[in-house]
């Protein structure tokens, strides 16, 4: 089964990285971007019964090492 | 003077850990560098440091994975029994990855990697880390960091205040605020509640010689002595 993990800064966090890539969209002329936000994807291959389970493995996962919950946010998707 | 049992973490991708011996033993100390995969630490170790570098690459985020080795673990029992332990950048985002010490340490605002001789100030030298110095004190020590940017959100941060865990921020060499990093407050050192956990992202282990260019690093470091 494959998951996949999508960690960003929280709203409220400064996401430098997001605030730079704005302004360098900016200065190239792509117009009415508002705000650029940069996180991460993480897609794990993982044996588990059924979604439901996969689920709550992931976001233990997600919880435990892959986002650190002070200053990020995540989702996870599931497929397949 | 008491003479300090300083255990040194060792992971791959540190790079200071020869520095923190060397800054340990001028000052007459024993050092022992403990490779990560040591379940426990030396019986006879007075004080834990985790130094600089890039633990693990700094894959995922900094500190990361660094917080799970066996080391790290046998560090915190040893802190959860009153154990003193230093956190030196790589070292202190490992102190807040591992929820030792609170709020997390992000991409510098500016997202250069910021390498130089920076002054900073004492706010709170009542404290076994910073004991040999008055507060307001202004002290040059290098940073050599790239996610040096403490965050932590307001009511955290009043916390720190209500608890005086904020222990330096970066400033001007007229001890005026600047921002060096992002950091929240300017802030570059804080301690736990209890008082026996310290992370700074300065290194005062880069400042214990005057062909260094400071040694208010060795000063800092005099602090363990009277703990």
């Amino acid at each position: 089964m494959k998951a996949v993990v999508n960690v960003y800064l929280k709203e409220g966090v400064l996401d430098p990285q997001g605030k730079a890539s704005h302004h360098a969209l900016d200065s190239l002329g792509f117009e009415g971007v508002k705000d650029v936000r940069i996180g991460k994807q993480i897609i794990l291959e993982i044996d588990a019964l059924d979604r439901e389970l996969a689920y709550g493995q992931v976001k233990e996962m997600a919880e435990t090492l892959l986002a650190n919950t002070v200053i990020e946010d995540y989702d996870i998707e599931i497929a397949e | 003077m008491k003479k300090l049992t300083v255990s040194i973490l060792q992971f791959p991708g540190t790079n200071c850990e020869y520095d923190t011996v060397y800054a340990f033993e001028r000052l007459g100390h024993t050092t022992h560098v403990v490779w990560h995969k040591e379940e426990t630490l030396p019986e006879d170790t007075d004080m834990v440091v985790i130094p600089g570098g890039f633990s693990y690459g700094d894959y995922l985020r900094s500190g990361s994975i660094a917080r799970f080795s066996p080391a790290t673990k046998a560090v915190e029992k040893f802190a959860a029994n009153g154990g003193v332990v230093l956190g030196i950048c790589n070292g202190f985002q490992i102190l807040t990855e591992m929820g030792l010490l609170p709020g997390a340490l992000k991409r510098n605002n500016n997202l250069h990697f910021i390498s130089k001789h920076q002054t900073i100030k004492v706010i709170n030298s009542d404290n076994r880390f910073l004991n040999q110095f008055e507060n307001g004190e202004i002290l040059d020590i290098p940073v050599a960091h790239a996610d040096g940017n403490y965050y932590i959100d307001d009511e955290g941060l009043a916390k720190l205040k209500e608890n005086n865990q904020i222990l330096l921020r970066y400033c001007d060499s007229d001890g005026e605020p600047i921002v060096l990093n992002g950091s929240v407050e300017q802030i570059a050192g804080i301690r736990n509640i209890e008082g026996n956990i310290f992370g700074l992202m300065p290194h005062p282990e880069r400042a214990m010689e005057h062909i260094l260019g400071s040694i208010d690093g060795e000063k800092m470091l005099k602090g363990f002595e009277n703990a």
